[in-house]
């Protein structure tokens, strides 16, 4: 669609854009972001310096970066995907080659006052590349080979680069999410199906396969998926961090311990309790109640994405939103798998909990851009 | 570019259909997670809340003070002494070996002492306390408090452990505590927690092992809120255990001290009873041995020296010690005729020196013979001839059976280790034990206290108190449990018709006081204290009849294991018994030469309540026992043990 025919119809401009912004949507972010600067709070022992207020600072940042990407034109944004995309992938190629390493993997770039993390930027980049690409094919060639071939070489390059990092939380979020911008886009089931069958294929080969002469891995490599697939193998090791999670999890109860009662997080029993696994403190300080109560919030975001998304009759605008939809929810679906012991763990942060830069950045940057698809819908 | 607008609507139907499509799966995948978080947080609550707990409290014993071991006066027999030494913590330590590498420099540590530690740290969990050296000199434990910034996990420790003051005197008696053992733990069904702690004391032996249960306590507990390495966050809850109960014992220290004195190194035992209520107010065994060797671990050099001496100083030969009585046993003999009617107080047996019975020869100890004698001088001048032959008329399962009435044969209810039951023969008995009939000649050995019949001083002492008051006296050890009486039944009469008990007396009396008598020489010459008892001389090997012949070697001529046992039983004063007492001395020769007077001094002691007075003894002796006395080595007043004189 060109900028005329924007203007065939109505969209919001100016100040009456303020109007037309989801403001539940952003309350619900900053509801979550609330009960994450209070976990925060409690598990550092009721230090707001410790981790709280720089959190909440990054927020504001972020928050002020989301609200001016809310207000610029959905469609400038489409005309700057493919630079964005471009420019990240860049950054993940410096990371490559020059990057910082930190806890064992390299991720960030040190620019001096920042530490990028350019494979969560891409998470926002390529589903904004996917979604501009789709916008811009003809409906009926979605689901040639050729034109499927190409987006899917525009999400395994990115992948690829992250998975040398090697960060294979990102990875998979990153495949997934762009897969299912292209499954909303209306490629073909039967490449899904094929692909999927592939993968289980593969799989099932590298597991029937073990303990013959053909087997694809190693022997040692193969107890290491083991532990990765079942942590409680090794309690004293890997199944450490998932034990004591369930342990404060369900020690919480119905009600939860209390506010800054949480005796594993206080007692520092739980790993990383700050940042992927800050969800064990809300359950063990507000139970299943205090649990259930933010998966409501998220569904709520999610169904206030969907919502705007099919609302919505320009594809760009639609992909985007389901794009960043899935992206949020896998954020939140494998950390909550993984804390409650029913995923490996890979280094996945809980939305706007988790402590931490660059994921709350790109979440408000993403919601940014899908308030911008909001507001500039066509009415 | 423009496309026809129904392909928009299409497309943008498609992407509604599948959004939705998406949408019912992040539903179900957070149906998913919200059951799980049910399953975790309601269902499974319990669970985790208690390992929630286990993580973050554990709890801290805290021992109790062992109950101090008193004597009848109060006087400390054992108590418990503070210790300096050192614990060290694994969390607290990290490099476990060059912390305990930098201690030995201060300390001295065997491989052993490290060997143990490790084993220790390794056995518990990372915040346990391990002790690594007990009984620090002061100036160690300074030196180690005075480093402690180069020692983490290492802490400085005040502790407590049993400490005996008067040594050896209650060796036998009261026994001695030792750290728990593997062996100690097995045989209990759900063992106290205290007994897990490394090192804890309990009672091995004795008095210690027998009232455990009074003495030890009950832990006290504190809980506390560690982190996940195991430091001490904050205690949460303590309670204060409860002391183990104070126990009074009916010894009397200073009398214990001079009985221990008197034995001096002869292989013997004696006990003391007080006759009106069963009080046991000495009970010693010789040679004795140190048993606080024992609480702070015992050298294997003097463990070995212990073991290997021929007079057996770990055994308390008072309870564990079981001997022919010899001659004692004839006040036994001498009652069940009585009772069977077999003998009156009248009867005479004429005594040629031996007793021809189905051609064989039973040999009364003075080959000459004492002629025509009755039961009191039959006791009196111990005339083996005359039991013979009532005996073989009573039967041996009467003799018995009056020895049960005694108190032989049985085990006395103490706590004390090892109490023998000692053997009452009978036909039953020998056919079980050896497959035999039952002869008459045993019923003759027995009737003398010879043969198979086996007592120990403690059931011979129980003996002469019940002649002595014809009641049912029962020995009692423990004379209060913490402050509190223990109750006394009153002790039934024996059931024997008086005259007999008189007629038995008469002939003890006879025994010491009889010009005539084994023991005269051992009387005490004070009309008020007058002793009455009886002498044994138990052979422990058979004389042969080419011996008999030639002249029985006399007893100092023999090698120390080859001569008799000594046996004395009296009670005094001999009018109104009060104490009753019974001394063996192994191999000790004649039983009126070696264990009367030391019967004797025992009784003048407990009755005088201070040291006896020469005055008290015949005159020809004074001279003698007066430097006999004045060479004891006793205890100062105060417990402490004198000087040795050096010679």
């Amino acid at each position: 669609m060109s900028f005329l025919e924007y203007r065939l119809k109505f969209a919001p401009t100016g100040f009456a854009k303020v109007f037309y912004v989801n403001w539940s949507l952003y309350l619900l972010i900053c509801a979550c972001a609330t009960i994450g600067w209070l976990m925060l709070y409690s598990i550092s022992g009721g230090d707001m310096q410790q981790w709280a207020e720089p959190q909440m600072k990054r927020f504001g940042v972020g928050m002020v970066l989301s609200l001016a990407i809310c207000f610029t034109p959905i469609w400038f944004w489409r005309s700057m995907s493919a630079a964005a995309y471009i420019a990240t992938f860049a950054l993940l190629l410096v990371v490559y080659f020059f990057g910082a390493v930190g806890m064992g993997a390299q991720r960030w770039i040190d620019l001096g006052f920042i530490r990028l993390q350019p494979s969560e930027f891409m998470k926002v980049s390529l589903i904004m590349m996917l979604a501009t690409y789709y916008d811009w094919l003809d409906d009926r060639k979605v689901s040639r080979l050729p034109w499927v071939i190409l987006p899917v070489a525009m999400i395994l390059a990115p992948a690829v680069l992250v998975l040398m990092e090697p960060n294979l939380g990102t990875t998979l979020m990153l495949v997934v999410a762009g897969a299912s911008v292209m499954f909303a886009a209306g490629v073909s089931l039967w490449y899904f199906g094929i692909v999927i069958g592939l993968i289980g294929a593969g799989v099932a080969g590298v597991f029937l396969l073990r303990g013959t002469p053909w087997q694809f891995l190693h022997d040692y490599q193969y107890r290491r998926i083991d532990t990765f697939l079942d942590p409680s193998a090794d309690p004293l090791g890997a199944g450490y961090n998932i034990l004591q999670a369930k342990i404060a999890l369900g020690s919480g109860g119905m009600a939860g311990k209390g506010f800054m009662q949480g005796t594993q997080s206080r007692l520092n029993f739980l790993p990383e309790k700050h940042t992927d696994f800050i969800f064990t403190t809300l359950g063990e300080e507000f139970g299943f109640v205090g649990a259930i109560s933010l998966l409501t919030v998220y569904a709520a975001i999610l169904i206030f994405l969907f919502w705007a998304a099919m609302q919505n009759k320009d594809r760009f605008s639609s992909l985007l939103l389901i794009g960043i939809a899935a992206n949020f929810f896998l954020y939140l679906a494998v950390n909550l798998a993984m804390v409650m012991g029913m995923a490996p763990v890979v280094g996945v942060p809980l939305p706007f909990l988790s402590y931490g830069g660059s994921a709350t950045l790109v979440l408000l940057l993403a919601f940014g851009l899908a308030q911008s698809a909001i507001v500039h819908r066509l009415r | 570019m423009r496309r026809p607008p129904r392909d928009t609507e299409d497309s943008a139907r498609r992407i509604n259909r599948r959004a939705l499509f998406m949408g019912g799966c992040m539903a179900a995948t957070m149906a998913v997670l919200a059951g799980r978080m049910r399953y975790l947080g309601i269902d499974q609550s319990d669970a985790f809340s208690l390992l929630a707990e286990q993580n973050r409290v554990n709890i801290q014993l805290l021992p109790p003070a062992r109950g101090l071991i008193l004597d009848r006066n109060g006087k400390l027999i054992a108590g418990n002494e503070q210790t300096y030494r050192v614990v060290i913590t694994r969390e607290g330590a990290g490099d476990v070996d060059l912390v305990l590498n930098r201690l030995s420099h201060l300390i001295p540590l065997t491989q052993e002492d490290l060997t143990r530690v490790l084993k220790d740290m390794a056995k518990n969990p990372a915040f346990v306390p391990i002790p690594v050296a007990d009984r620090l000199s002061w100036e160690e434990f300074s030196s180690i408090s005075l480093n402690a910034p180069a020692l983490p996990g290492v802490t400085p420790d005040v502790g407590l452990s049993r400490l005996y003051p008067r040594d050896t005197d209650f060796a036998h008696v009261v026994g001695y505590v030792g750290p728990v053992s593997e062996k100690d733990l097995e045989g209990i069904e759900n063992p106290d927690p205290l007994l897990h702690i490394p090192k804890f004391q309990i009672g091995k032996i004795g008095v210690e092992k027998w009232t455990e249960d009074v003495l030890r306590g009950s832990a006290g507990n504190r809980k506390i809120e560690v982190n996940h390495v195991g430091r001490i966050m904050r205690e949460l809850e303590r309670a204060e255990g409860q002391s183990g109960a104070d126990l009074t014992l009916t010894l009397d220290a200073d009398l214990q001290n001079f009985l221990q004195v008197r034995l001096g190194d002869q292989s013997a035992a004696c006990v003391v009873m007080d006759v009106q209520n069963g009080d046991i107010m000495g009970a010693v065994s010789a040679p004795s041995f140190n048993p606080n060797l024992f609480v702070r671990g015992i050298s294997n050099a003097d463990y070995r020296a212990l073991m290997d001496n021929d007079h057996r100083p770990l055994a308390n030969k008072v309870a564990q010690g079981a001997y022919p009585p010899g001659s004692t046993f004839k006040i036994v003999t001498a009652l069940a005729a009585l009772a069977d009617g077999q003998i009156d107080t009248d009867t005479t047996v004429s005594c040629p020196g031996y007793l021809d019975f189905g051609g064989r020869k039973f040999h009364c100890w003075k080959s000459g013979g004492h002629g025509k004698v009755d039961l009191a001088r039959a006791l009196a001048e111990s005339c083996d001839v005359f039991f013979y032959d009532v005996a073989q008329k009573v039967g041996i399962e009467k003799i018995s059976e009056m020895g049960k009435t005694m108190g032989l044969g049985q085990r006395h209810d103490l706590p004390m280790s090892a109490i023998t039951e000692g053997i009452l023969p009978t036909k039953e008995w020998k056919q079980a034990r050896f497959n035999q009939d039952w002869r008459i000649g045993d019923t003759i050995n027995a009737s003398i206290g010879q043969g198979y019949v086996l007592a120990s001083p403690l059931q011979l002492a129980v003996m002469t108190a019940r002649v002595a008051t014809g009641r049912l006296v029962v020995p009692r050890l423990v004379k209060a449990v913490d402050g509190v009486e223990v109750a006394i039944a009153e002790a039934l009469p024996l059931g024997m018709e008086t005259s007999h008990l008189q007629t038995v007396r008469a002939g003890m009396d006879q025994v010491v006081n009889g010009q005539h008598g084994t023991s005269y020489a051992a009387r005490i010459d004070n009309a008020a204290m007058l002793m009455a008892g009886k002498s044994g001389t138990s052979q422990v090997r058979n004389i042969s009849a080419a011996e008999r012949e030639t002249g029985v070697v006399d007893n100092v001529d023999r090698p120390w294991k080859e001569r008799d046992h000594a046996l004395f039983v009296a009670y005094a004063p001999a009018d109104a018994p009060r104490y009753a007492v019974a001394v063996v001395v192994e191999h000790g020769g004649g039983g009126s030469l070696a264990a009367a007077p030391i019967a004797r001094d025992a009784l003048l002691r407990v009755m005088t309540g201070a040291l006896p007075d020469p005055m008290d003894y015949p005159e020809s002796q004074r001279a003698r026992i007066d430097a006999m006395l004045k060479d004891l080595r006793l205890r100062r007043p105060d417990g402490s043990q004198p000087p040795e004189i050096k010679a």
